[in-house]
């Protein structure tokens, strides 16, 4: 097990440096002189200059890139040429949006799927296994920007339960969530939708398996059997998926954030792109291959501890 | 003790089982014989209430006045794995892989309250220790065993609880002879110190005239004949009967007619598997193939036999030139194989594969499936149809069977299709992995006859892999006996098998059930 984690460990950190290489041969080399793109056709020699001057972009690349790196390993992300503030500053802020949001979305999908799916993996072939089949057709084809605007017709305009949009903060946690539920809600419906059939189809896999008529002969009941032995078996691909849905929430969150006028990381990139404030998009990227491969790194260990034949590798 | 009165099922209106009655005592073994098909799983399932789905059940189960077929679902899960264990026949599948076997030996106990949680572990011990398990630990995990030894914790499992019938839907048809003979012993020694009934489904006639009391013969859903197991396999009174029996010790009719010219030369061949790794390096090479040298003669049948895990598969994928090899050399009609080496050479060895249901593309026509090694020829002939209409009539099919698809035949047949897909480049050796064992003993014998005739008329030259003695036995000329990666014996099949000369070849012959029923050894001793 240990050896496992270490090699995961390992691997996590050689995807996190071929990461930063790409990100950085990207936006900093590729365009050319990054300086003279963020300040567009109308500059002068002298803005460009002082840019570069402030950019630090007067050294080698090599140099330039240990600078980066270094600077975010010691959580100096630079500063935002739009903004005037350290990217830091505005990553936290925006991550303190973000972050809760995509893991109150994962838990509503997760809270909803798992139930729907082994109700209609256990009553494969019944009215009510076609209904929640059609019904999760819907939910995966129904855009989530239209639901959400939908959402706060009903929920905010008519029942005026939530407010449209905004976000108070996190002085008050009560209000902070109450603000947060609506824009779940939407990023919900559609992973939830795909983790549900997801998790059905996997269920009716290990419920053919031979195991299952094992604790069958053994005398479990069919409910018996298939939470005692079918669940952590269908897990796997269910992890795959949840750990892939993590990650889209983070940063896929853009066009539910612009709805609900949430300062997200979604919305933090959009900006950076839009004001060609080449810091901010950097950093942001960075950030966001991160977390992806940080939730990768924590589906692994998850698979070892579903599977013990995983964990010898 | 248990007694089936005139159970008759079928499945969505189609008939599975008519009329089929028998009866167990305690403490007996009980054999239910027949092919694939024949209705005996469905027997113990009915049995069990486990049927699938659209079933209909007729008839009674009596166990102890209680008709099993009338209980409720409730009732059935109380007394199936205590009244009632089974086991199945694929011990590699049969338990759950993420829970260690401890618990899942113990969950016996558990479900039907008959212990506390520590209570149940130390007799989910107790009967590990019993299956002969001691040495391994409760928190082992299915894949860290072997399949003898994941059949033996189904059978604790299944016993755990004492049960007063046991039924084993073909417990060791999966397993090396070895293996099977351990674990064969072991049901019986159960029986005799528990005093409960074995139900032993099997579609091998010598494994149930070695083990059980009573047997009955099963066909298309009917018992066609049971009583006494030295009776029925002596008297042999139903025709049935007396066809599963010939077909079971069938040799083909074949004269010996080897050359001196050596086809196939392969000299102290050694295949190496890279080492498990251990950080950023790897611990010594795992020497699948170790060292082996024969060769195979024009015309010549050369058996290879060995249990699984001995290197088999891995020499003969060499052979065919699908892997390289780390060591030796490996020569075809005189030239190296690699797996570089030119198709027209490829065209010259072809091979038949065991399963005759996963080895063709489902969505082409015979046609197509039975030309395609066609691609090894640099131009494909231009009587492409007939080629392949001759191929299908060499193996016994039509040639309007051509236009048809893979599902539409029975695995004999397919198996037919396989070899004729095989014969279609004209090759001069035929390798048969395991070729025949999925099949049926009726089919088997077929399948064997046409190798044999097949050869006469086209002077092939085959290379038969099998982990059966009896199919060696009666289609080899010569048989090299196969042991952790190195050939052990080579010789004669006929005074390998009757004065084996290494101690694993004697294993090997003792542990294989034989067809010796009163005076009917004669059978086996002919062969």
């Amino acid at each position: 097990m240990l050896r496992y984690l270490l090699n995961r460990l390992i691997s996590l950190c050689l995807s996190l440096v071929a990461a930063s290489l790409v990100i950085f041969l990207v936006i900093e080399v590729i365009p050319g002189d990054p300086a003279a793109f963020m300040l567009g056709l109308n500059a002068t020699e002298a803005n460009v200059a002082a840019l570069r001057e402030e950019l630090g972009l007067g050294g080698t690349l090599p140099e330039r890139y240990w600078a980066w790196v270094s600077g975010m390993l010691t959580g100096d992300f630079g500063t935002s040429y739009t903004y005037r503030v350290p990217v830091a500053d505005l990553i936290l802020d925006r991550l303190w949006v973000s972050l809760p949001l995509a893991g109150y979305a994962l838990a509503l999908s997760t809270a909803i799927a798992f139930p729907v799916g082994l109700i209609a993996a256990s009553r494969r072939g019944t009215a009510t296994d076609y209904g929640i089949m059609g019904g999760t057709q819907l939910g995966i084809a129904v855009p989530n920007f239209w639901f959400a605007m939908l959402l706060v017709l009903v929920f905010a305009v008519n029942l005026q339960w939530f407010s449209a949009g905004g976000f108070p903060g996190w002085a008050d946690p009560m209000a902070a969530i109450k603000a947060l539920t609506l824009p779940a809600i939407a990023l919900a419906l559609p992973q939830a939708s795909i983790l549900a059939r997801v998790m059905r189809s996997a269920l009716l896999d290990t419920l053919g398996q031979d195991y299952i008529r094992t604790a069958r002969a053994k005398g479990l009941s069919r409910r018996q059997a298939v939470i005692r032995h079918a669940l952590r078996n269908a897990l796997i691909p269910v992890l795959t998926i949840i750990g892939l849905q993590f990650s889209f929430l983070l940063a896929g969150a853009i066009i539910i954030e612009n709805v609900f006028f949430l300062p997200g990381l979604g919305r933090l990139i959009f900006q950076g792109i839009t004001q060609r404030d080449l810091v901010v998009v950097e950093s942001v990227t960075m950030l966001l291959v991160f977390a992806v491969i940080l939730v990768t790194f924590l589906v692994d260990i998850a698979y070892a501890a579903a599977d013990p034949r995983l964990r010898r590798k | 003790m248990i007694r089936i009165d005139a159970l008759s099922l079928s499945i969505h209106g189609l008939p599975i089982l008519r009329d089929v009655s028998l009866a167990i005592g305690k403490g007996q073994i009980f054999g239910l014989v027949g092919e694939s098909g024949s209705g005996k799983s469905m027997t113990a399932l009915a049995l069990m209430q486990l049927l699938p789905h659209g079933a209909e059940v007729t008839g009674r189960a009596i166990l102890d006045e209680i008709d099993l077929l009338t209980k409720s679902e409730a009732d059935m899960c109380a007394l199936r794995g205590n009244e009632i264990g089974m086991i199945f026949q694929e011990p590699m599948t049969a338990l759950n892989p993420v829970q260690t076997i401890g618990d899942q030996v113990a969950e016996t106990l558990l479900i039907h309250d008959a212990a506390t949680r520590p209570e149940a572990r130390r007799i989910a011990r107790d009967r590990l220790d019993r299956v002969g398990l001691s040495h391994i630990g409760m928190d082992r995990f299915p894949h860290e065993l072997s399949g003898g030894q994941r059949q033996r914790v189904c059978i604790a499992a299944a016993i755990a609880l004492h049960p007063r019938l046991l039924i084993a839907d073909e417990p060791t048809t999966a397993l090396d002879v070895t293996t099977q003979a351990q674990i064969l012993d072991l049901l019986k020694d159960l029986v005799a110190e528990e005093g409960m009934s074995l139900l032993l489904i099997t579609h091998d006639l010598a494994v149930v005239s070695d083990m059980a009391d009573h047997v009955a013969v099963m066909q298309n859903g009917e018992i066609v004949e049971q009583g006494p197991t030295a009776q029925v396999l002596g008297q042999q009174n139903h025709p049935y009967t007396r066809a599963l029996f010939a077909a079971s010790s069938h040799q083909p009719d074949r004269t010996r007619m080897a050359g001196r010219a050596p086809l196939l030369d392969v000299e102290n061949v050694s295949r190496l598997y890279p080492g498990p790794r251990r950080g950023l390096t790897r611990g010594d090479p795992v020497r699948a193939v170790d060292g082996v040298s024969f060769q195979l003669h024009k015309g010549e049948s050369l058996g290879l036999v060995g249990e699984s895990g001995c290197g088999k598969s891995t020499l003969t994928r060499a052979i065919l030139g699908l892997d390289p090899i780390q060591g030796g050399a490996i020569r075809l009609f005189g030239e190296p194989v690699t797996p570089s080496m030119r198709n027209d050479l490829r065209a010259g060895i072809q091979v038949v594969f065991q399963d005759p249901y996963g080895s063709f593309n489902p969505r082409w026509q015979v046609e197509k499936l039975v030309a395609e090694p066609f691609h090894l020829m640099a131009a494909p002939p231009p009587d492409r149809r007939d080629r392949v209409a001759e191929a299908l009539q060499s193996v016994g099919l039509q040639p309007a069977d051509m236009a048809k698809y893979p599902h539409e035949f029975s695995g004999g047949q397919r198996q037919r299709i396989a070899i004729a897909r095989a014969l279609i480049t004209r090759p001069r050796i035929l390798v048969l992995d395991e070729a025949v064992s999925a099949l049926d003993v009726r089919v088997r014998a077929q399948i064997l006859d046409l190798l044999a005739d097949l050869q006469s008329r086209l002077h092939l030259s085959y290379l038969f892999i099998s982990h059966d003695l009896t199919v060696i036995r009666a289609i080899t000329d010569r048989v090299l006996v196969m042991q952790a990666g190195r050939i052990v014996e080579e010789g004669e099949t006929e005074t390998v098998f009757t004065a084996p000369a290494h101690s694993y070849t004697r294993t090997l012959l003792a542990a294989a059930p034989r067809l010796d029923i009163m005076g009917r050894a004669t059978t086996n001793a002919a062969m």
